[in-house]
Parts: C-alpha cells; sequence; structure tokens
C-alpha cells in the first residue's frame, strides 16, 4: 500500500519545549535518546550517557523523556493533516503515517500531495519548527520505505517512483532496523545478521523468504519482508469481526484526562482478552471518541510487536491527553470511548514466566487494585518506588499503580552515597504532618543548634501536644545543609533521636528555629 | 526352575506393591492446613508455631513497636510471594517496612477511604491480597461482620493497626517494654530495641504465649532475645558504647 510518512527530526527536544540553536538532548534511563542539532555539532549523540554527554557539552541542558509530552504536542500536527484525510496513523510521536491513494489523487499527484503536508505542518508547528529541522516527507509502497525515504536526509521531501521501492531499499545498511522500528527489538538480529555477512537490505531481500524464516523465526521473516519492500505485517484478510470493538459510555462526561484514561486502561484489558481468546493480536488500533457536542474523534495507533493491554492504554491516555490539551481539540467532555482492532493478525505467541516474571497472584492483585483505583480514584493507590535521599521520607516515594514504568531511572539515585543519611534501622511511623514540639533543657531553656552544629545544652523534656515527657537517652544533632546551590529548594535542618521515658524514639527535626517530630520509632 | 520363576514373581508383586504405596504417598491430597496459613519469619514461630492462619484477624498493640511488629508479621508472607495492602495508614514508614522484610515491589499503599465506603474497599482488596494492614476506624460499623466472613472465605488475613474499631479479634499480639539501645546522651544513634511481645487468641490460641524480641537487632534483623542478650541490656542506658560491645559479644556467644 503506498503510504506517505511525515517525520519530525528529534521530537521529543522539540517536544520539551528546546530553543533553537540551544544544545537540548532528551534522556531516557540514563542515556541520550534524542538531541538538538546545536548539541549534536558538539558530539553529542544517541545512546550516550548523560554524564558523558555533560561533558562533552557542559552547556547541555538535558530533559527526562515524557512519551506522554511528545503525543501531546503533536497532535496538534496530526490535527492539521486530518483535513487532508480521515486516516492518519501514529506509530509513535512525531512520526505520522496514511495511505496516498485517495489524498494523491484528489490533490494531483504525490507530489502535489507531499507539498501539501509539509507546508500545512511547518503552519501547526509554528515557531517550533526551526528547533530540529523542518519536518520531512517521504512516499514509498511501503511506510518503512517510505520513513527511510524522508529520512534520507537530502530534500524536505522524497518521493521513490511506484516499483523502485526494492531499488531504493537495496543499499540501506541493515542497521536502520532498529531506528526506523524500535519497538521490534530487532537489535540482536541486525547485529547477528552483520556477523553473517548480511550487511545491506538488498543482501538480505536477496536471501528466500524460508530460509530466513527457518533460521530467525518470525522476527526474521518479518525483517525479510519489510526489507524486500513488502508489508511487514502477515495480516489476516478476514475483516476484523464486530464483536472485537469494545465501546464505554462515560456517565458524567470526562472532562479530565486520568478519569477517561482509567475507562480506557479497563477497555483495553478488555480488548485484549477477547483478542487472546481468539488466539489473535493487534497490530493497529483506533481510538474513537465522541463529546457530548457531539464531536466525533477518532486516530490510529500503530504498534509492530503487537500491542498489550498496557501499550494501548498508554497510547489511549496519550491521544486523550492530546485531544483535550489541544486547542483545536474537543469542546465538551468525552461521553464515549471506543477501541475497535483496526488491523489483527494470528498472535505469535508470549510464554508466561516459568520461573520469576508474573505470577496468577501478581494478576490477581493488579486486578484488585484497579477496582479499589474505581472506587477511590487513581492517586488513592500507589505502589512505593525507592529513591535516594537523607530523610526517611525522601527515600521511598509513592507512585500511582499504573503509572510507574518499569526500566525507569530513579532519581535521586538510590544507591548514591548519602553522607548523613539517618542511619538505620529507619522509622516505622513517618508523620505525614509534622508536629511542633518544645526541647527543653534542664533549666528550662530551649534547646538550640548553632551554625556550627553544636547544640546549647543537653535535651531534658520535650512537650508536645501539651505532654511532657522527660528524655531519657538522646543522640545528634546531624546537620544537613541540603541543595545550598539552589535558592528555593536549600534546607538547613538538623536532627536529633530522643528516647523518653516511656521508651519510645523519636527523630526530631529543627527547622526555622522550631523543633518537630519527623518521625517515630514505632 | 520353578521355584526360581516363583521368587522371581514374588519379588515383582513385592516392587510393585511398593511402588503403589509410595504413588499413593505422592497422590494423597497434601497436608491441607499448611495451605490454610501463611509463612511467618523464623523469629516470631515461638510466638506462632502454626504461623499466620487464613481468614483470622489480628490485632496488634501495645506500646512503641507495635507498627514495626505488623510490619513483622506480614514479612513471612511477603517473601513468599504474597501480595501486602496498608490501608488509611498513610504515616507508614515505607523504608522500615522494605528493612522489617516486606517486598516493596508487592506492597499496595491505599489512602483512606471515607468511612462508609472503607468496608468496600478493604473487602475489594481481602479478594486477592493475603495481608491487608487496616487502621480500621473507631465505632462500629454495619459491614464488618461481612468482611470478616469474605476475609475468612478468600483466605486473607487482617492486621489492624493499634485499634480493632468493630472487627472481631481472633488474635491479639501486645508489645510492651520498648528498650532501646545504642543512644546515650549525645553520642551513638538508635540501633536495637528489645521488646517483649504477648499474644492470645480464641480457642486453641487462647493461651498467652511471651516472647523477648530484637526488633531490630544490633545487626539490624529480627531474633528472640535470649538470657545472655538481658544480661548485656541491663547497663545500656548509662554506657552505650560499652554495651554496645557486651551485645556484639553476647551475639557471638
Amino acid at each position: 500500500m503506498r503510504t506517505l510518512v511525515l517525520c519530525c527530526p528529534d521530537w521529543s527536544v522539540v517536544a520539551a519545549g528546546a530553543e533553537p540553536e540551544q544544545p537540548f538532548a532528551v534522556v531516557h534511563a540514563n542515556r541520550v535518546v534524542a538531541a538538538s542539532p546545536a548539541a549534536r555539532c558538539e558530539a553529542v549523540e544517541i545512546g550516550l550517557r548523560r554524564r558523558e554527554a555533560q561533558s562533552r557539552c557542559p552547556g547541555l541542558v538535558v530533559v527526562a523523556a515524557d512519551p506522554a509530552r511528545d503525543a501531546r504536542a503533536f497532535e496538534p500536527v496530526a490535527i492539521a493533516l486530518d483535513a487532508l484525510t480521515p486516516r492518519i496513523e501514529l506509530t509513535r510521536p512525531g512520526r505520522l503515517a496514511f495511505a496516498t491513494r485517495g489524498p494523491s489523487r484528489y490533490f494531483g499527484g504525490d507530489h502535489a500531495l507531499a507539498e501539501r503536508v509539509v507546508a500545512l505542518a511547518t503552519e501547526a508547528l509554528g515557531g517550533r519548527a526551526d528547533v530540529a529541522g523542518p519536518p520531512v516527507v517521504g512516499v514509498a509502497e511501503t511506510a518503512f520505505a517510505a520513513e527511510l525515504a524522508a529520512l534520507s536526509g537530502e530534500a524536505q521531501m522524497r518521493i521513490v517512483v511506484s516499483g523502485e521501492t526494492d531499488a531504493f531499499l537495496a543499499p540501506i545498511p541493515t542497521p536502520v532496523f532498529p531506528l526506523v522500528e524500535p519497538d521490534l527489538e530487532l537489535d540482536e538480529l541486525v547485529d547477528l545478521l552483520a556477523r553473517l555477512g548480511v550487511r545491506t537490505l538488498g543482501q538480505l531481500a536477496a536471501l528466500p523468504a524460508s530460509d530466513v524464516a527457518a533460521r530467525f523465526g518470525p522476527l526474521g521473516a518479518l525483517a525479510h519482508l519489510l526489507a524486500s519492500g513488502r508489508e511487514g505485517r502477515l495480516l489476516d484478510e478476514r475483516p476484523v469481526p464486530l464483536d472485537l470493538i469494545v465501546t464505554a459510555e462515560l456517565d458524567p462526561p470526562a472532562e479530565r484526562v486520568d478519569h477517561a484514561a482509567f475507562v480506557a486502561k479497563a477497555l483495553a484489558d478488555e480488548l485484549h482478552a477477547r483478542l487472546d481468546g481468539r488466539g489473535l493480536a493487534c497490530t493497529r488500533v483506533a481510538i474513537e471518541a465522541e463529546t457530548e457536542h457531539g464531536e466525533h474523534l477518532a486516530r490510529l495507533w500503530r504498534h509492530e510487536g503487537g500491542l498489550t493491554p498496557a501499550a494501548i492504554a498508554e497510547r489511549a491516555r496519550w491521544q486523550l491527553d492530546g485531544w483535550l490539551q489541544s486547542s483545536r481539540g474537543p469542546t465538551g467532555g468525552i461521553t464515549m470511548l471506543r477501541l475497535v482492532p483496526d488491523e489483527v493478525g494470528a498472535a505469535r505467541g508470549h510464554q508466561m514466566g516459568f520461573w520469576g516474571g508474573r505470577t496468577l497472584a501478581d494478576e490477581r492483585a493488579t486486578r484488585a487494585l484497579a477496582r479499589v483505583q474505581g472506587l477511590l480514584g487513581v492517586d488513592a493507590v500507589a505502589l512505593p518506588e525507592v529513591r535516594g535521599g537523607r530523610a526517611p521520607a525522601e527515600q521511598v516515594v509513592l507512585v500511582p499503580v499504573g503509572l510507574a514504568e518499569p526500566g525507569r531511572v530513579m532519581e535521586p539515585a538510590p544507591d548514591a552515597p548519602w553522607p548523613g543519611q539517618v542511619p538505620a534501622p529507619l522509622p516505622a511511623a513517618v508523620h505525614t504532618t509534622r508536629r511542633a514540639v518544645d526541647v527543653l533543657d534542664r533549666h528550662g531553656e530551649p534547646v538550640v543548634v548553632s551554625g556550627r552544629g553544636l547544640i546549647s545544652g543537653p535535651p531534658a523534656t520535650i512537650t508536645a501536644d501539651g505532654r511532657v515527657e522527660d528524655v531519657s537517652a538522646w543522640s545528634g544533632p546531624w546537620v544537613f545543609d541540603e541543595r545550598w546551590w539552589d535558592a528555593d529548594e536549600r534546607r538547613r535542618q538538623a536532627r536529633m533521636q530522643v528516647v523518653t521515658a516511656s521508651g519510645t524514639a523519636h527523630l526530631l527535626v529543627l527547622e526555622h528555629r522550631r523543633w518537630w517530630v519527623e518521625a517515630t520509632y514505632d | 526352575m520353578a521355584g526360581g520363576a516363583t521368587a522371581l514373581r514374588e519379588s515383582a508383586l513385592r516392587e510393585s506393591a511398593l511402588r503403589t504405596t509410595a504413588l499413593s504417598e505422592r497422590v494423597r491430597p497434601v497436608a491441607l492446613a499448611r495451605e490454610q496459613v501463611l509463612p511467618v519469619i523464623a523469629p516470631l514461630t515461638s510466638l506462632l508455631p502454626q504461623g499466620l492462619i487464613r481468614g483470622t484477624t489480628v490485632v496488634v498493640d501495645g506500646t512503641s513497636g507495635a507498627t514495626s511488629f505488623a510490619l513483622a508479621l506480614a514479612a513471612g508472607a511477603s517473601q513468599d510471594g504474597s501480595w501486602i495492602a496498608a490501608v488509611g495508614i498513610p504515616w507508614l514508614g515505607l523504608a522500615a517496612a522494605a528493612e522489617r522484610g516486606i517486598a516493596l515491589d508487592r506492597l499496595a499503599v491505599i489512602g483512606a477511604p471515607e468511612r462508609n465506603d472503607w468496608a468496600t474497599v478493604v473487602a475489594a482488596l481481602v479478594d486477592a491480597i493475603d495481608v491487608v494492614l487496616v487502621a480500621p476506624p473507631k465505632g462500629g460499623m454495619a459491614d464488618a461482620r461481612r468482611l470478616a466472613a469474605r476475609a475468612r472465605e478468600r483466605g486473607a488475613v487482617l492486621v489492624a493497626l493499634r485499634t480493632s474499631g468493630a472487627l472481631t479479634v481472633d488474635l491479639r499480639c501486645t508489645v510492651t517494654d520498648a528498650q532501646w539501645s545504642g543512644v546515650g546522651h549525645g553520642s551513638g544513634h538508635l540501633t536495637a530495641r528489645r521488646v517483649t511481645v504477648s499474644a492470645t487468641g480464641r480457642g486453641s490460641a487462647a493461651r498467652v504465649r511471651t516472647t523477648s524480641l530484637w526488633l531490630p537487632g544490633p545487626d539490624g534483623t529480627m531474633s528472640v532475645c535470649d538470657e545472655m542478650d538481658e544480661c548485656a541490656e541491663v547497663t545500656c542506658v548509662v554506657h552505650p558504647q560499652v554495651v554496645h560491645s557486651h551485645v556484639v559479644h553476647a551475639q557471638a556467644g
């Protein structure tokens, strides 16, 4: 199917709000995933460690990757192109595709269409088109070839004449696979092919398809199809059965993203269960919504590797976020949400872990937690995540269930050294609201800590909520001067452990000349 | 020749009989009672020799150390792959939970539900989660009995902190006599705590069991206190540094 692909190079940099000519990099899991042209000039490359990138380019602005932000920022471009064709398909933020057959005939050929697409996209981007270069367009027989044509770099648009797609692909080296299809995990295959002497797409396409499938499995067969200029998907010719479509009515209408996204998550699970029951996997899903003003919104999302429930839910969240935040988006709340599996194929299977991995208990617990989220709201159910920090409350933070993503780098890092960290054992009760406490010495004078960290006198009593307790043992004070380089976040505190006569131990903190009970060793 | 054949047949018969017995041993329903308890960590076995019986409600109260003990109660199940949920305990020290042996990737923390929703939320959790830590609201509750029935049917354990509210208690653990060591007058830091825990329940568990526990011990782990430790403890408050070495010595001994 002849396809047009529009790519915005280094989209995450643009979406993160980089200025033109600013050295800027987006990092994920401590590695650079996108860099602005100015940063590239300073030899900041994709895959570089963050520290290495910062040392090569000291003025580098580093921002954490956020696919939701990227998708939200890209939605105006997709909305602008809706004027050309109704079936725009997104693979990932910054890249969209559609079949050219109808639009191309209407607008007078591929060239005229591509010019129009570039003009509309540039207009939608406005000033941001200057940040990482203008959007590029490619047209070819398959989406894979069209993306390569767009990225080939010579001009802003490149149209591969019908029938010449194989010839266009042949000289391209195989390491482009992971760049164009990052969802497929083709790195290992590319590495193996290179060691076997297969270094270009043409060489791979020249091999007999059955031999490639026999040696490299389904993933190899897919790569072979892509390299030979054919659609990579092994599609069922049958139309998608209607009963696979899942719909949810929202009453009251969802005005907020998290409300709609929560419903979408349940829909995604249901869709996946229905597909699973038939041994099918979905490679393209249409996310459709209707608003209370009768507007109908729809967008296609593709994932070559087959959409898992989490992947569908994530894309639905991005899409809803994009619609609800966009100035040209819907005018009312969302009343109906529908997921239509647009392309399905036989599921290639996913083996449950035999040792480790998710167990049945995990699945059940996840379902129960989702149910409680439905009762109390998304933020009410959270999982702890270990972070770094000196105070007990900083060492573990709570992340709402469903928002945590595996493989994320924890910041601040838990395994970094934290000099002056409150020593183990840690308090089992960390008060959410600090209680003010009066700490007095033997003569009834308030105990203070000097700027040099010296205590004015040994504490004799503490008074909290009007109750006076004798101090039987104490330790400290330990002075913290954290984030002194940041005027807003700077904190100067002193901590002290006290044991009262009743055997209760508290962690007290002194800040702005007041003592507070921060935590209790309960 | 015929005798030899008979002997052979007899030995074959005997062997097959043995094999049948061995097979019946293997296919017979294995101890179901074991399925009905959740494991507890080793230092708690003297207090709870059967483990944590599924479907029961445990309340942990007393002085300093009750929260740590409640976490320790759940630690055995958590390490065995069970999920733990904490409902309406926003002050729970999660770093301390990890120290007490709870796997944080199987711990769900749920914000305090409204009073009317409380039983519904906890009931939804006992469906799938083995140990639910709760701080029940004070006063009567219409659904308390239904909740207990649900927990019994699903085999979940409710651990109530401090107060049992309207829940019927099957086992009560009381933490008393907390004594800290490691901290003096401006020196050292809290390292170890000795507590006395008594457990009493209904029915067969009615007899009071009492144990002295390190919660935690000087090495950071929980263990049962023996008499040697107690000797070391006496001088604790006065000279913590000296006592510290005593404690280590006692451990080594």
